[in-house]
């Protein structure tokens, strides 16, 4: 009988402790409690709870941990950071776990990454969001209608919505901000 | 007193009663709110899913034009708000990141001014004597569910103005007002944020679950300080009397509509009109006790 392979999650969970460590986050810190999923508003909608996810990092399984549903279902309420009793930041780690899945390509629910990204082109663009077109370009990419379909129509009842998008004279200091981010990462 | 004033995005569109009735009650109450000019939107739980130096850069541009004139920054969007604080507090923790900040956005910046908000420079700064001071139409009892959300006291470690897990500056400042704040436990549960608009299924019963604690607590309404949280209680009622078989009718406030009703603002000008839950009815009670 051979023995099972274990050092490639070793390698895995020291990766990203050390990664997570220098963004102020102990992993190692966590003795799985579970006082972040007690209180999680979130928790029925995800795969796997909030401890388990930090439960698979330690144990090396960050693969799972990324392609999950319950990065995209968290709703960043801060309620697992601030109950912790280990101090361990469960919100952001939820943060970090979005940016790379996004980056690699292995995001669950790709409704939310399109959301964002399509709200950040609009916020690179104008200075703000506009709404209008935020809705049409999500609706297109993702060939669903906002779920709500009301949302739109409703809003624009009230006189909410505006056919123009924001305008704010910045000299074009957004851009560059953007600009500026991307070329630090070298992209 | 003088203060830079950021409304956000949301008070141009969705939410711009919030813009209203603040510009009503900083009138009266002598407030000056020097208008970040050409703000910039803080980029929201979208940036901050994407890139750490994004999430820091955009928020920090706002607030290093402020410092620029040596003012405070009153935020009223509790989400800009978090984005807020959360930059202030990484610049002054680790001077690389302050660097890194300032490089991208093209500007001094070191947080030595401070983000508020809104609630806070009312309740805290401008003071609930002179709140109390200026109603001409007193709540008359009103029993108001005072809803603070997530993000004016989470996470406890960015040092908010109120306690994490039972708030209370807005019950005292509803109780100021001539309204009942009542006791309910939701002050401070999360409506799901976006999740309502991408995924009902999952967003709708943290909304359902908010709205039925305020009413079995008795409340005639709820007070709010967030325009998506307000989007979610007031807008998306009606989907959750459908899928719950529910018939909650309870009208959503900012705070800030609240205090100019009862400074003797006329509900049209500071825009009440444009909630979908209608509170003409609920409000028809108020002012009955003039104040001396
Ligand atoms: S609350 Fe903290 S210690 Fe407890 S399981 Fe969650 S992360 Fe681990
Ligand atoms: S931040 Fe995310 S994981 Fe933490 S409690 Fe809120 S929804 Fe759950
Ligand atoms: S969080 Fe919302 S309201 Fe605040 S600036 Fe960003 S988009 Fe605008
Ligand atoms: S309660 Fe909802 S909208 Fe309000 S701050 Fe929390 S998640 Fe955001």
């Amino acid at each position: 009988m051979s023995g099972i392979e274990l050092s490639a999650v070793q390698a895995v969970a020291k990766e990203w402790t050390e990664k997570l460590q220098a963004a102020g986050i102990d992993i190692t810190s966590c003795y799985q409690c579970g006082k972040c999923t007690a209180g999680c508003p979130m928790a029925q909608s995800m795969d796997y709870s909030p401890r388990q996810i930090v439960r698979l990092l330690q144990l090396g399984l960050a693969d799972d941990a990324l392609r999950s549903r319950t990065i995209w279902m968290c709703a960043s309420c801060e309620t697992c950071a601030t109950r912790c009793p280990r101090d361990v930041d469960v919100a952001k780690l939820m943060d970090l776990l979005r940016i790379e899945a996004n980056r690699t390509g292995v995001a669950a629910v790709p409704e939310v990454p399109i959301f964002h990204k399509t709200f950040l082109e609009s916020v690179e663009r104008y200075g703000r969001v506009y709404e209008m077109e935020l809705m049409m370009k999500f609706n297109m990419r993702t060939g669903k209608l906002f779920n709500n379909v009301d949302l739109g129509p409703k809003m624009m009842s009230k006189g909410k919505l505006h056919f123009m998008p924001p305008k704010a004279d910045d000299g074009g200091a957004v851009k560059k901000l953007f600009e500026r981010v991307r070329e630090r990462k070298g992209n | 007193m003088r203060i830079a004033y950021y409304p956000g995005c949301s008070l141009d569109t969705t939410g711009v009663e919030f813009r209203l009735s603040t510009a009503y009650c900083a009138n009266q109450l002598d407030l000056d709110l020097w208008e970040v000019p050409a703000w910039n939107c803080c980029g929201a739980s979208s940036a901050h899913s994407t890139d750490q130096l994004l999430s820091l850069a955009l928020p920090a541009r706002n607030l290093a034009i402020a410092e620029k004139e040596g003012l405070d920054v009153a935020v009223p969007c509790a989400a800009c708000y978090s984005r807020f604080k959360t930059v202030e507090a990484e610049v002054r923790q680790d001077e690389k990141v302050q660097q890194d900040v300032a490089r991208v956005i093209d500007m001094d910046y070191r947080a030595t001014n401070n983000t508020r908000s809104l609630l806070e420079v009312f309740v805290d700064q401008v003071g609930l004597d002179k709140i109390e001071a200026a109603v001409k139409k007193p709540l008359s009892g009103l029993k108001v569910a005072c809803y603070y959300g997530c993000y004016l006291v989470r996470p406890p470690k960015l040092g908010h103005f109120d306690r994490a897990e039972d708030p209370e500056s807005m019950d005292q400042l509803i109780a100021k007002l001539g309204g009942t704040p009542v006791d309910w436990p939701h002050k401070t549960e999360c409506c799901g944020a976006g999740m309502i608009t991408l995924s009902p299924e999952d967003g709708l019963p943290l909304t359902y679950e908010i709205l039925r604690a305020a009413q079995l607590c008795g409340a005639d309404c709820l007070a709010t300080a967030c325009p998506m949280c307000l989007m979610n209680l007031d807008l998306h009622q009606e989907s959750v009397n459908k899928k719950y078989k529910a018939d909650f009718n309870l009208p959503v406030f900012y705070f800030t509509e609240l205090m100019a009703l009862t400074f003797g603002a006329e509900p049209k000008e500071i825009g009440l009109d444009k909630h979908f839950v209608n509170s003409l009815p609920l409000l028809a009670g108020i002012g009955k006790k003039e104040t001396a």
